[in-house]
C-alpha cells in the first residue's frame, strides 16, 4: 500500500511540474509566435475556401510578423472584428494609412485612410463584411498575418501578397508628401 | 567540466523561458501593474508651414481648431509615451483635408508625475470604469480613459471648442471614451468611438502616489453620462 501511494505521489508531482511548464509555454507561443485557425465563410473566395461551404481551409497565422504592426498592401491578415470583439475576421489589406481609396458601397465615394488605420476588403466583393461597411480599421485590432494554407493537403501553399490592380489606392502616402494637396 | 557549464546554461535558459511565459500569461489574462508618467513642463510651439497657406486667416482657423484645448506657451501636461521624441514632439492634424505639421519643443522640465495603478484584464466594462486601451491612431501607445457610453448609447459628441451641441449614437461593438480633464484630453470627441477589441484592461486601484492610495474615485463629469 505504502509503495503504491509513493508511486502515486511521484506521478502527481511530475504531472504538476510538466503542466506548469507546458501550459504557459504553449499559451505564449500561440499568442506571440503563430497559431492555426479554420476559415469559415465565403468572403475570401477564391483565395480561401474556393469550394464553398463543403470545404473549409485551415491557415497558419503568423503573429510574430505583425508584432510591430507592419503590414503591406495585399497581405491577408486576421483582425478582431470591430463590430463583435469575440469574432475574428480574415481580410486582405487594400490600403495603408494616408492612402486614398475608391470605395465600393461605402457611404463616401472616396476615403482617406486616417493615421494608424488600414482599409481591408474580402476578395469576394459583395459577399464580404469589410471596410466598405464598417470603414477603416485601427491597426491595434490586427491579430495575425495568414501566411500558409495547411489543410486540406492538396491545397497546401504559401499565400501570396497580391493586390488586385483595380484596387490600387488612388493616391498613396508617398505621393501625398511630395505633391500638392 | 564543459558538461556542467552546458547543463547549467541550458537550465538557466529553460527557467528564463518558463518564467517569461508564466509572466506573459499573467499579464495577458489576469492583470498587473501599469505606470503612467506625466510631464509638467514649459513648451514652445514651432510651426512648419506648408506653402499652400497663402492667407493667414485659413491658418488661424485651423490652428484654433487644434489649439483651443492645447494652449501653447504655458504650463502644459504631456503624456509620458511621447517622451521617446526626447525634446521635440511632432503632431500632425490629419482630420482636415490638408495636413498641418508643427513641433512642440520642451523648454524646461518642471516635474515628473508618476502614477502607478493595478489593472485587471478583461474586455468588458461598465459605464464609469477607467480602462487602458490601445490608441486608435497609434497602436504602439496606450491611452487611459473613462468609459462614458457603451454600444447603443446616445452621447454628446461635440468638442469643447464647438458651440453647437451634437449628439450621436455609439455603434455596435464600440465604446465612447473620454478623459476626466475635458479641457485637455484627446479622446473619442476627436477620434470617434473606440472598438471593444482595443481595450486591454480596467484600472481599479491606485498604488502610487501614496496620498491617493485606494480605489479610484467616480467621474467628476457625471453629467456627461447618458441616461439611456
Amino acid at each position: 500500500m505504502a509503495l503504491s501511494q509513493g508511486w502515486m505521489k511521484r506521478y502527481f508531482k511530475a504531472f504538476c511540474k510538466g503542466f506548469f511548464v507546458a501550459v504557459p509555454v504553449a499559451v505564449t507561443f500561440l499568442d506571440r509566435v503563430a497559431c492555426v485557425a479554420r476559415v469559415e465563410g465565403a468572403s475570401m473566395q477564391p483565395s480561401l475556401n474556393p469550394g464553398g461551404s463543403q470545404s473549409s481551409d485551415v491557415v497558419l497565422l503568423n503573429h510574430w510578423k505583425v508584432r510591430n504592426f507592419e503590414v503591406q498592401r495585399g497581405d491577408i491578415v486576421s483582425l478582431v472584428s470591430p463590430k463583435n470583439p469575440e469574432q475574428k475576421i480574415i481580410k486582405r489589406v487594400i490600403a495603408l494609412e494616408g492612402d486614398i481609396v475608391k470605395t465600393m458601397g461605402h457611404k463616401n465615394r472616396y476615403v482617406k485612410v486616417p493615421r494608424g488605420h488600414i482599409w481591408v476588403e474580402g476578395d469576394h466583393h459583395g459577399h464580404s463584411f469589410d471596410s466598405n461597411s464598417f470603414g477603416p480599421v485601427s491597426l491595434g485590432l490586427l491579430h495575425g498575418h495568414a501566411t500558409h494554407i495547411l489543410w486540406p493537403p492538396e491545397r497546401w501553399q504559401k499565400l501570396e501578397s497580391v493586390l488586385p490592380p483595380e484596387r490600387l489606392p488612388i493616391q498613396s502616402e508617398e505621393d501625398c508628401l511630395h505633391g500638392s494637396p | 567540466m564543459l558538461r556542467g557549464v552546458l547543463g547549467k546554461t541550458f537550465r538557466l535558459v529553460g527557467y528564463t523561458i518558463q518564467y517569461g511565459c508564466i509572466a506573459h500569461c499573467a499579464f495577458e489574462y489576469v492583470g498587473g501593474v501599469v505606470m503612467t508618467c506625466w510631464l509638467l513642463c514649459r513648451v514652445e510651439l514651432i510651426l512648419e508651414l506648408p506653402a499652400y497657406y497663402e492667407s493667414s486667416s485659413k491658418l488661424e482657423e485651423h490652428l484654433l481648431d487644434f489649439l483651443s484645448f492645447k494652449p501653447a506657451q504655458m504650463i502644459y501636461i504631456l503624456k509620458g509615451f511621447q517622451l521617446k521624441f526626447k525634446n521635440c514632439l511632432s503632431f500632425s492634424v490629419l482630420d482636415h483635408q490638408w495636413s498641418l505639421q508643427f513641433k512642440i519643443q520642451i523648454l524646461f522640465l518642471q516635474k515628473i508625475l508618476v502614477d502607478i495603478f493595478m489593472v485587471s484584464k478583461g474586455k468588458f466594462c461598465h459605464r464609469g470604469d477607467i480602462v487602458i486601451a490601445k490608441s486608435p491612431s497609434d497602436p504602439k501607445s496606450n491611452i487611459c480613459k473613462r468609459v462614458i457610453g457603451l454600444e447603443g448609447d446616445k452621447i454628446l459628441s461635440s468638442s469643447p471648442s464647438v458651440f453647437f451641441k451634437s449628439h450621436s449614437y455609439v455603434p455596435t461593438g464600440h465604446v465612447w471614451l473620454e478623459g476626466d480633464n475635458l479641457q485637455n484630453s484627446t479622446d473619442s470627441r476627436y477620434y470617434g468611438p473606440v472598438p471593444y477589441g482595443l481595450i486591454r484592461g480596467r484600472i481599479f486601484f491606485k498604488i502610487w502616489p501614496l496620498s491617493d492610495f485606494g480605489f479610484l474615485r467616480d467621474s467628476p463629469n457625471g453629467h456627461r453620462f447618458s441616461d439611456d
